[in-house]
């Protein structure tokens, strides 16, 4: 994401200096053809439906993205204010790209798409505090037999 | 960013030489989005050694000096130093409702809206802005099911969501530098976000000036705080 030459000093040298704690193992594994892939979108831009509790600042939770969303039912109130928006206020895809999913699901490019998506509030917290709740939705993509996970951020 | 991925080490990563806020790209560009999806999701098809850190070639449609285009507004506003205006929630409340029909179209065209994070109008968002402004950061909550900083918080967020939908209601390759510079240096609704930002950083309220802190100006927008 992002080419460093493109933000100020400022917000480069803020982003450099989060904490970004290596991966202690390197798990990697190899899976069917992606036309064979259930596949589940998790994004860190704070996306909810309208009627869902907004996030918080600081917030760990989660919202569900149910796969058959219309995506006019989405709000985005990450905790940030340090992106652009307005790319997101003009079209869901170029944050989240369901549409452009079911339209590879319908040529056949990949199996299925997940019956659940999951958003998370990325920002105001270290990776390893969504340790809990990331667990939590990995079990239950899992259990939705989802077997490619396209974690977005934002 | 590429540093920082580096560090992490996941196991599979394609980087984008694109702005923060639009990983995919840019809005409205459905050949270029699912490139980069396809270029993502090919990831899942190699065989490693990992980490596989991966960079999408090229830059999102709009980007770069070749497409400026020399945006402005649909909607021209009198100069923040102008003299003899209105008060300015009377100022906000006029560039509201001159905006309204373009925030309608992009509404209708897009089929949706970003509004709602305050769960009230628009224009009862700009007075309660306005009121806690005046009143150095605590006022009445007029949300029942949000705190004060929340309902702050989603009210200053639907003001900017108001207005840039408006603002984009045009088919146009506007940028976000763009964009952002308008409503802050140009509109008496970004006046009032930057007056909130010292009041409220003195507010009895603890999530009143949590959001003031760091939820309200954006980073790159905080040098016109030190003006006049």
């Amino acid at each position: 994401m992002v080419n460093l030459g493109d933000l100020s000093r400022a917000s480069a040298r803020h982003l450099l200096d989060k904490d970004c704690p290596p991966f202690e193992t390197a798990p990697f594994v190899a899976g069917p053809p992606l036309r064979q892939r259930r596949v589940a979108i998790v994004t860190t831009a704070g996306l909810h439906r309208r009627d869902d509790n907004n996030f918080n600042l600081s917030d760990l939770s989660y919202r569900v993205i149910p796969g058959d969303v219309r995506l006019s039912d989405l709000v985005m109130t990450q905790a940030s204010v340090n992106f652009d928006r307005s790319g997101f206020q003009q079209d869901v895809n170029v944050v989240f790209p369901l549409d452009r999913l079911r339209e590879m699901d319908g040529a056949g490019e990949i199996g299925r798409i997940a019956n659940f998506h999951y958003a998370f509030n990325g920002a105001g917290q270290l990776p390893t505090a969504f340790e809990a709740t990331g667990r939590e939705v990995g079990r239950m993509l899992k259990e939705d037999g989802v077997n490619a996970a396209l974690l977005v951020p934002v | 960013m590429r540093e920082n991925t580096e560090r992490l080490r996941p196991p599979r990563f394609l980087w984008v030489p694109f702005e923060l806020g639009r990983p995919f790209g840019a809005p409205d560009e459905r050949e270029f989005q699912a490139r980069v999806l396809r270029a993502a999701l090919a990831l899942l098809e190699r065989q490693g050694p990992p980490p596989i850190l991966d960079d999408f070639p090229d830059n999102a449609p709009g980007d770069g000096p070749a497409d400026m285009t020399g945006w402005s507004c649909p909607i021209s506003f009198p100069a923040p130093e102008a003299t003899d205006q209105p008060a300015l929630p009377a100022r906000i409340l006029d560039e509201i409702s001159s905006l309204t029909p373009w925030q309608a179209l992009a509404r209708e065209r897009r089929g949706r809206t970003g509004l709602g994070a305050a769960k009230m109008g628009i224009e009862d968002s700009a007075r309660f802005l306005h009121a806690l402004w005046a009143a150095g950061g605590s006022t009445d909550n007029p949300s029942p099911t949000l705190s004060l900083g929340q309902t702050f918080r989603g009210a200053s967020e639907d003001m900017k969501t108001f207005y840039m939908e408006a603002a984009t209601a045009r088919p146009s390759r506007v940028s976000s530098r763009e964009l952002a510079d308008w409503f802050w240096g140009e509109t008496a609704a970004g006046e009032l976000l930057l007056a909130l930002h010292p009041a409220c950083l003195e507010s009895v309220d603890a999530g009143v000036r949590r959001v003031a802190l760091g939820q309200l100006v954006p980073r790159a927008q905080l040098h016109r705080l030190n003006k006049g």
